[in-house]
C-alpha cells in the first residue's frame, strides 16, 4: 500500500518551496528597505553636517552668523532636562508598573486605568505641551524652567515605560517569586530583589526608547513657549533653558542654507547623546541578564 | 543586591531633591520682584553701566531672526542681562504678553482688535514698534516663461477658493492650459495673516494649496513644479534667487520687484509688510527692558538686512527712540 503519493507531494512541492522563498525575501527586502532608509539619512546627514562639528559648534552660542553658531545653551538645556525626565519618568514609571502588577486586584478599575494608559500613549505630544503649559507653567508657576519642561516630557513619556515594565515584569517567571516567598520574603523583598533584578532588562529597554522618544521632542517644547534663544546656562531647574531638537528646527527653516547644515551637525550630536544613553543602557542589561 | 539599593536610594534622593525644590519658585519670584523694584529705582543706566536682569522676548518666528541677531550683539555689551527669545508664533505670543508672561512681543502683523481688548482688560499698556520691513515675494518655477507680472486682482482670483480647478488659462487666456499648483504657508503664521488680510480678504484660501508652517518646504516645492505659485517672505526668496522666479506685482501702478529698495521706499505696494516688536509699558521702567529696547531699536536695520529682512527708513528709527525716550 502507497501512504504517500509520491507525485501528489512533488507537484505540491514546488509551489510550497516557491511560496517559501516568497516570504523569505519579502521580509529580507522589508528589512533593507530599513536599513536603506538609515544608511541614507545618515550619509546624508553626515555629510552635510560634519564639516560644521566641531569644537567651536559645540562650545558657541547661536549665532546669526552660521561660521561661529554653536549649540553650547541647546546641548546644556537637553541635558539639564533629561535629568529630570529620566528620574522622574523612571519612578513614577516603574513604581505604577510595579503596583498595577504586584499588588493591584485584577478589578474593572485597574484594567479601566490599564485600557486608558495604554490609550495615552498615543496622544498627540503637542496636547501633552497644553497639558504642561496649564497645570505646570501657569498654575504651579514654574514658568518655562527646566523643571516644568521636564516634568511636561515626563507625562508624555510615562505611558509607554509603564506598559513596557508592565510588560517585563510579568514576564518573570512566577516560580522566582514563590521560591523567594518560600524563603520567607516578605512581598517587597521579593519585588526589590527577585523580580526588579529579573526585568530590569525589559524595563531598560523600554525606558530607553522613551526616553530617546523626549530627548528629540520638539512640540511640546514650542508650546509650552520654553525659549530658543539665551545667552546664559540654567545654574538650577528652575531657570529657563532651550533644548537641542527647537535649535535643530529652528535651523532647518531658515533661509540660509549653511544653517540646514548646522541643523545636520546638531542632528549628529543628539544622534550621539542617543547612542551614548542605548549603549550604556545596553551594558547594564547584559550585566544583569548574565545573574538569571 | 548592595548595588541595586544604592541605585534606588540614590534615585530617591533626586526626587526628594526636586520634590523639596518644586516648594521653591514662589519664593524665587518674590526675590525677582524686590530685586526689580530696588534697580528700578535708580534712573536708567548710563552707557557703560553693567546692567542685571531679565528680558523675556516671545513671538513671530519670522522676526525671531532680527531678534536672535540683536540679542546676540546685546549680549556682548551686557553680559548680565538675560535675554530670552521662544517662539510661539505671533499669536500665541500675545496671548503669552495678555498674560504678563513676556516683556516683549514680536509680531509679523499687527495687533488685532480681539488682541487688544485682552491687554486692554488685563490692564497691560503697551508700545507699538516697527523695527523692519519683509517683502511678501509671490514666486514661480525657473521654467515660467508666461508671467511676466501680475495684478492684485489677478492674484486674489488665482488664491481664493470658487468650487472649480484653476488653471493658468483662467487668469489669462494666453496662459497655458493647466492646472495651478499653490504653495502658502500654513494658516497661523502671520505670513498668511498678512496675504489674506491684502489678497484674501477673509475669503477661504482655494482648497488645493499645499500649506506648510516650513518655508523651505514651500520653496522646494515651487523649484519642483513649472506649473506652481507660492509666496513666503523676501529672505527666502532673496536666498533662493537662482532657482526661483519672482513675480512683479502691479498694485495699481505697475508693476514692480520685491528688492531692497522698492520695499525700502514703499514702492512695492501692498505686499511689504512692517514687522514689530510690542512693548510692554512697565516693564521698561524697568533699566535692563529699557536698553535692551533702545539697542534694539538703534541696530534693528543693521541686523535686519543681515538675517535677510529690509531696513527702515533712518527717521523711522529715530521716531521710534523718541517714543522710547517718552516712556521712560
Amino acid at each position: 500500500m502507497i501512504v504517500i503519493d509520491q507525485k501528489k507531494v512533488q507537484s505540491k512541492m514546488k509551489s510550497r518551496i516557491y511560496r517559501n522563498q516568497f516570504f523569505k525575501y519579502l521580509f529580507f527586502s522589508g528589512t533593507l528597505i530599513c536599513l536603506l532608509v538609515l544608511v541614507i539619512l545618515f550619509t546624508r546627514i553626515l555629510i552635510q553636517g560634519f564639516p560644521y562639528l566641531d569644537w567651536q559648534f559645540l562650545n558657541s552660542l547661536p549665532s546669526r552668523k552660521p561660521e561661529e553658531a554653536g549649540i553650547y545653551t541647546a546641548l546644556n538645556g537637553t541635558i539639564w532636562m533629561m535629568a529630570v525626565v529620566a528620574p522622574v519618568t523612571l519612578i513614577l514609571g516603574v513604581g505604577t508598573a510595579i503596583y498595577l502588577e504586584e499588588y493591584a486586584r485584577k478589578n474593572k478599575f485597574t484594567s479601566f486605568i490599564q485600557v486608558n494608559i495604554s490609550n495615552l500613549a498615543g496622544v498627540p505630544s503637542v496636547v501633552y505641551g497644553l497639558l504642561g503649559l496649564t497645570i505646570f507653567v501657569r498654575a504651579l508657576h514654574l514658568g518655562t524652567s527646566v523643571l516644568a519642561a521636564g516634568l511636561t516630557m515626563s507625562l508624555l513619556i510615562l505611558p509607554v515605560v509603564i506598559v513596557s515594565a508592565q510588560e517585563a515584569i510579568r514576564a518573570v517567571p512566577n516560580a522566582l517569586r514563590e521560591a523567594s516567598y518560600a524563603m520567607g520574603a516578605t512581598k517587597w523583598q521579593t519585588i526589590l530583589r527577585v523580580v526588579l533584578p529579573a526585568a530590569l532588562p525589559g524595563i531598560l529597554t523600554g525606558s530607553i526608547l522613551a526616553l530617546s522618544r523626549a530627548i528629540g521632542e520638539t512640540a511640546p517644547l514650542v508650546v509650552l513657549g520654553v525659549p530658543l534663544f539665551l545667552a546664559f546656562l540654567p545654574t538650577s531647574i528652575f531657570d529657563e533653558f532651550t533644548a537641542l531638537p527647537m535649535q535643530i528646527y529652528n535651523w532647518t527653516s531658515r533661509p540660509q542654507h549653511e544653517f540646514q547644515s548646522l541643523a545636520a551637525a546638531g542632528i549628529i550630536v543628539l544622534l550621539g547623546i542617543l547612542i551614548l544613553m542605548n549603549s550604556v543602557a545596553i551594558l547594564i542589561r547584559n550585566k544583569f541578564q548574565k545573574r538569571y | 543586591m548592595a548595588r541595586i539599593k544604592k541605585a534606588f536610594l540614590s534615585i530617591f534622593v533626586l526626587f526628594a531633591f526636586v520634590a523639596l525644590a518644586a516648594c521653591g519658585p514662589q519664593n524665587q519670584g518674590d526675590e525677582a520682584n524686590s530685586g526689580n523694584n530696588e534697580t528700578g529705582a535708580e534712573n536708567t543706566a548710563e552707557s557703560g553701566e553693567q546692567l542685571s536682569g531679565e528680558v523675556l522676548i516671545d513671538g513671530s518666528s519670522t522676526v525671531f531672526p532680527i531678534a536672535e541677531a540683536v540679542v546676540e550683539e546685546y549680549n556682548m555689551e551686557q553680559p548680565k542681562v538675560k535675554v530670552s527669545v521662544s517662539v510661539s508664533g505671533t499669536g500665541g505670543g500675545f496671548e503669552r504678553f495678555i498674560a504678563g508672561e513676556t516683556d516683549i512681543s514680536n509680531a509679523s502683523r499687527p495687533i488685532k482688535d480681539e488682541e487688544k481688548q485682552g491687554l486692554a482688560d488685563a490692564g497691560v499698556e503697551y508700545t507699538e514698534f516697527e523695527i523692519a520691513y519683509d517683502g511678501l515675494s509671490v514666486v514661480v518655477n525657473k521654467e515660467n516663461d508666461w508671467v511676466d507680472h501680475i495684478t492684485i486682482e489677478e492674484l486674489k482670483k488665482m488664491w481664493v477658493e470658487d468650487g472649480s480647478v484653476k488653471k493658468w488659462s483662467d487668469i489669462r487666456p494666453e496662459w497655458p492650459d493647466e492646472e495651478i499648483k499653490f504653495y502658502s504657508p500654513g494658516q497661523d503664521s502671520g505670513t498668511f495673516d498678512y496675504f489674506n488680510e491684502v489678497i484674501l480678504e477673509d475669503e477661504q484660501i482655494v482648497k488645493s494649496a499645499q500649506l506648510s508652517e516650513d518655508d523651505n518646504i514651500l520653496v522646494q516645492g515651487v523649484q519642483g513644479d513649472k506649473y506652481a505659485i507660492g509666496y513666503f517672505g523676501y529672505s527666502y526668496y532673496a536666498e533662493n534667487k537662482d532657482t526661483l522666479k519672482v513675480v512683479p506685482i502691479d498694485g495699481g501702478d505697475g508693476p514692480v520687484e520685491p528688492t531692497n529698495e522698492t520695499i525700502e521706499n514703499g514702492t512695492y505696494t501692498p505686499l511689504s509688510r512692517p514687522l514689530f516688536i510690542y512693548v510692554k509699558n512697565e516693564a521698561l521702567q524697568r533699566p535692563e527692558v529699557y536698553n535692551f529696547v533702545e539697542f534694539f531699536l538703534n541696530n534693528a536695520g543693521d541686523m535686519a538686512e543681515e538675517v535677510g529682512y529690509v531696513r527702515l527708513p533712518q527717521e523711522k528709527y529715530e521716531e521710534a527712540l523718541k517714543t522710547l525716550e517718552g516712556l521712560k
